[in-house]
């Protein structure tokens, strides 16, 4: 059982996504315990694997016992190992906070295909993570994003219509660039397998087709990732999808097309490419910078809260980058930290976003005057998640700032690692709009006076508190046990920098 | 100098930190609450005393917790200098505590659960400071004193208090990463940013870079309030009084000024310093600070105000004694942190007494208040008169320290500037007293209210000034007898 287990991280979920829909046309209360369960399972399979790469090293798993070039194998080293975890405690913790959240946005008839197309998107990005063909890449890339346009759509808000066809238009132009630069690589090799790929592409470095697919991909990863000046689709979407879509797409899924760019950047084209033939780091940092700074700056433009955070995403997707385009071994270790970090933080913020909607019906500044009165555990949790935002010793989100600036400076980028260090002050500009109206205004129910709950405001009910503290308390603790976590993160970057 | 393992290091900084949660758990039951703060403070106290026998003995009690980031480990180190910190922040926030409840329920406060976990967390962070072993992890616990005192710093929220606040975190926070910067910035070309006696740092670069780091710290440790960097202090002078104590005595500035005095003994080292000319940057920069804030200070009508530029004042005094890179000049600098804070507090804790038994702020306002409030007064003008650095008060101690570096150094030109700053320290407090204790009230009935302020607040104000006395008349228990064994640390030889 043990050793199929990778393919029972896909199978199992399509298979209970079918049944998700089946029971759940006989009675809609069967959804969520069905998807909760799954998603424990994948959890629990993701932990699995992790672990065994730990210890034994790669696993290679080939579908149906077809080995590659021909059949699709699927490979979990240790990169994707620790992405996987990720990928599936952030689909857990959303899971469990979707069901009031998604009572409340979402018109009852929509609940049950809500349930079946949350299933599918979390299992296409599990496919998109484990795979290690990269025309199979692209087939998950397309299921999860359909499921993700769907998700979107599926709100109340006559928006969310806008925005989910917004994001379906670029979306598959994305597509269309990576199957595009697929294609390329095909042409020039003849094989779609990753570790092939790696290992006959050095050969034709020098072709037009290789450089043309570098660029298609990169692109195309570029504006799923929501890359400064590619992030149009991203405000709009994150804002009008329902919080819990909100919550899985900016954490998990954003995450995942991270993986997905460096997986290509790095163990497809492998840094000798990127680095000396294509000298394009250069060209990447400064984007980069560029991404950190303006996505902070509209952030703190914003006059509601879940649209900050949107734009406070695009600025952290720059950070990540920023370990691409620095390319050495502890900017990397950096930008690995930040996709867990930024993950687990930013999957708080918009839960701490969702749950005010759900209670005050409104997520605009001005109509949270002393929320923090009212729902002290959601403010506290979105203070502490806040400050590792900021990068706060000892927050994870201080560790990873840490490292991307050492790394930076290693590098003799001095300029670029100011700009890293001003960018993060930024982000106290946006979050602290947030902890001033919270904390220190006096509630615009009561003018004046001390802190008064607002009629009919409480804190959020249980199941949507209880995910949402836990990835709060995260960030304090991953920060401060940052060094065990460095043991998978640093032979993840080292197996990055290697090649294979 | 021998390093032991102990506990009693990680202990102290917890202590206040599990208060922190009992009070946030307890907050509806204000007496339970508050009992909790006194708790910690006795509780660390006692902690902070049972380190000192062996530091005084010549150990270095250590502890390293985890393994944090590349440079540093989350780990503890107390030495001498550390407990010259740790120990005074111990005992003035006992009676702080005390002085904060009675002024918090004497004037019916808001928001008090905040208020008391914002300081147990933020004594935490400063116990913190003052036992880092290295950079990284002064860092960590500086960043947290930054965060966890705004909310003190922006009590009333009013919008002037906001703004203020907002001038805060700027000035702290973009301090913060050039801290950072220069943490990073020293385990690049170290590889370590363990604090070594005497320095480590030398050879490690060309001129220019150790330059450029020293300003960085310099930056960093803005908390220190040099001008013009000082902005902030005045205006967070919209906080309630014990949150001022608690700034200008107990932890924030003081952890500003022990930073820089940590970089030069421990990561720079003297004979660096010297031969890159950086005393000499600091002795301008702490010069012009004594004298530009004292001139300020002679403006302000609001005692707070006045206050807080005699603050930023006394702490260049502390520059201005590092800069002097000799060995009496350090002994005043290092001596004048605990001197200062006990003469402070007491100033503090009077204007807020002030507020509470007679709602004034203005000094114009205090004409004969001395009558009503005679205790109250007489501290007042003891501790302002220790400030000034003259007898019976500790303050003399330290000048005289600094008097002897600048003449030892060769540099009389800051013994003009002392000279002059007692004189304007004089210029700025005499007034006060004469207008508290011999001033006649434009109207005789308006200080018929006015009476001593509550006995919580009362007592604390007597002990630190009595502190004060005994600092003079027993300097070596235990203040000086730590400084000195830190000078010997770093510098291998013995105070004069």
């Amino acid at each position: 059982m043990i050793e199929h287990l990778p393919v029972l991280l896909v199978t199992v979920p399509i298979v209970a996504a079918l049944l998700i829909l089946l029971l759940g046309w006989h009675d809609s209360r069967f959804c969520y315990p069905l998807t909760l369960a799954t998603i424990l399972f994948q959890f629990a399979g993701g932990i699995a694997l992790l672990i065994e790469v730990m210890r034994e090293g790669t696993i290679r798993y080939y579908l149906g016992g077809w080995a590659p070039p021909l059949g699709i194998e699927f490979v979990i080293d240790t990169f994707n190992g620790y992405i996987l975890p990720i990928v599936l405690l952030l689909a857990l913790a959303t899971a469990v906070y979707a069901r009031r959240s998604v009572e409340k946005e979402i018109k009852p008839e929509k609940i049950v295909s809500f349930y079946v197309l949350f299933q599918l998107l979390v299992t296409g990005l599990v496919g998109m993570t484990i795979t290690g063909d990269i025309f199979n890449l692209y087939v998950f890339l397309e299921i999860s994003s359909i499921a993700a346009y769907t998700l979107i759509a599926s709100s109340r808000k006559p928006r969310a219509y806008v925005a989910a066809l917004n994001y379906l238009v670029l979306g598959s132009i994305a597509g269309g660039f990576v199957l595009l630069g697929i294609g390329n690589l095909y042409v020039a090799t003849g094989t779609l397998n990753m570790a092939d790929l790696a290992r006959l592409l050095p050969a034709s470095y020098g072709l037009a087709t290789v450089h043309t697919a570098f660029l298609l991909l990169v692109i195309g990863f570029s504006i799923k990732v929501a890359l400064f000046p590619l992030h149009l689709w991203l405000p709009d979407a994150y804002t009008e999808a329902p919080s819990a879509v909100t919550v899985l797409i900016s954490t998990v899924m954003a995450k995942v097309s991270v993986y997905a760019m460096f997986r290509v950047i790095f163990s497809v084209f492998t840094t000798a490419y990127f680095v000396e033939t294509v000298p394009v780091t250069e060209l990447i940092l400064f984007i980069a910078a560029v991404a950190i700074v303006a996505g902070a700056v509209l952030a703190i433009a914003q006059e509601d809260l879940k649209r900050m955070l949107a734009y406070s995403s695009v600025s952290q997707v720059g950070y990540i980058v920023f370990a691409l385009g620095v390319a050495n071994q502890i900017a990397l270790e950096g930008g690995l930290l930040h996709i867990l970090g930024h993950a687990v933080m930013k999957g708080c913020l918009f839960m701490v976003a969702g749950v005010i909607i759900y209670r005050l019906g409104t997520s605009s500044f001005s109509d949270l005057k002393g929320v923090a009165a009212t729902m002290p555990v959601t403010c506290a949790a979105f203070a502490l998640a806040g400050a590792s935002m900021i990068g706060v010793p000892p927050t994870i989100g201080f560790a990873s700032k840490y490292y991307l600036v050492l790394g930076a400076l290693e590098a003799g980028h001095w300029v670029y690692a100011a700009v890293l260090l001003a960018g993060s002050l930024l982000a106290v500009g946006y979050i602290w709009r947030f902890i001033e109206v919270a904390y220190f205004s006096a509630s615009s129910h009561h003018e004046g006076g001390d802190h008064h709950p607002a009629p009919g405001v409480r804190e959020a009910p249980l199941s949507m508190l209880v995910p949402m503290v836990i990835l709060s308390i995260l960030c304090l603790v991953l920060g401060i046990f940052v060094d065990p976590l460095m043991k998978i993160v640093a032979p993840a970057v080292s197996l990055l920098l290697g090649g294979a | 100098m021998v390093d032991v393992t102990g506990l009693l290091p990680a202990v102290t900084v917890v202590i206040p930190l599990l208060a922190a949660v009992m009070i946030l758990v307890s907050g509806r039951h204000e007496n339970i609450r508050d009992g909790f703060t006194v708790a910690a403070a006795v509780a660390m106290l006692v902690s902070v005393v049972a380190m000192l026998p062996s530091i005084l003995s010549g150990e270095r009690i250590t502890i390293s917790l985890i393994p944090l980031l590349p440079g540093g480990d989350l780990a503890l180190r107390v030495d001498a200098f550390g407990m010259v910190f740790a120990l005074t922040a111990a005992v003035l926030w006992l009676l702080n505590s005390f002085y904060s409840i009675g002024y918090m329920r004497s004037l019916k406060e808001h928001a008090q659960t905040r208020f008391f976990f914002c300081l147990a967390v933020a004594i935490a962070a400063a116990i913190g400071i003052a036992f880092s072993a290295n950079l990284v992890t002064l860092l960590v616990f500086y960043e947290i004193l930054t965060i966890i005192t705004y909310p003190l710093v922006v009590h009333v929220e009013t919008p002037e208090a906001m703004a203020a606040g907002r001038k805060y975190l700027a000035y702290l926070l973009i301090g913060g990463i050039f801290f950072l910067a220069a943490v990073i910035l020293t385990y690049i070309l170290t590889g370590t940013t363990g604090f070594v006696p005497g320095g480590f740092l030398a050879g490690s670069a060309p001129p220019l870079t150790l330059q450029i780091l020293f300003v960085l710290f310099m930056v960093g440790f803005v908390k220190a309030a040099w001008m013009p960097l000082h902005g902030w202090l005045p205006a967070a002078m919209v906080a309630p009084t014990p949150v001022s104590a608690f700034l200008h005595a107990v932890a924030v500035v003081t952890a500003g000024v022990f930073g820089i005095v940590r970089i030069a003994g421990w990561v720079y080292g003297m004979d660096l310093l010297a031969s890159l000319g950086l005393g000499t940057l600091l002795a301008v920069i702490a010069s012009f600070t004594i004298i530009t804030a004292s001139l300020f200070a002679l403006t302000e009508d609001n005692l707070k105000r006045r206050l807080a530029y005699s603050t930023v004042s006394q702490l260049s005094y502390i520059l201005l004694g590092v800069s002097m890179l000799s060995i009496a000049g350090m002994t005043g600098a290092m001596a004048h942190i605990p001197i200062h804070a006990f003469l402070k507090i007491t100033l503090f804790f009077v204007a807020g007494a002030v507020i509470v038994a007679a709602g004034r702020e203005r000094i114009s306002d205090m004409k004969g208040i001395g009558r009503k409030m005679p205790v109250t007064a007489v501290m007042f003008s003891a501790a302002a008169i220790g400030i000034c650095g003259l007898p019976p008060l500790s303050g003399l101690i330290s000048k005289v320290y600094l008097a002897l570096g600048a003449v030892e150094g060769g540099v009389p030109i800051l013994l003009i500037v002392l000279i002059a700053s007692t004189v304007l320290n004089a210029a700025y407090f005499f007034p006060i007293i004469h207008t508290m204790l011999l001033g006649r009230p434009d109207d005789e009935r308006s200080l018929d209210s006015v009476s001593e302020p509550p006995l919580t607040m009362l007592v604390p104000i007597v002990l630190t000034t009595v502190a004060s006395v005994l600092i003079f008349f027993f300097p070596s228990m235990p203040f000086m007898d730590l400084v000195e064994i830190a000078i010997g640390e770093i510098t291998g030889s013995v105070i004069p």
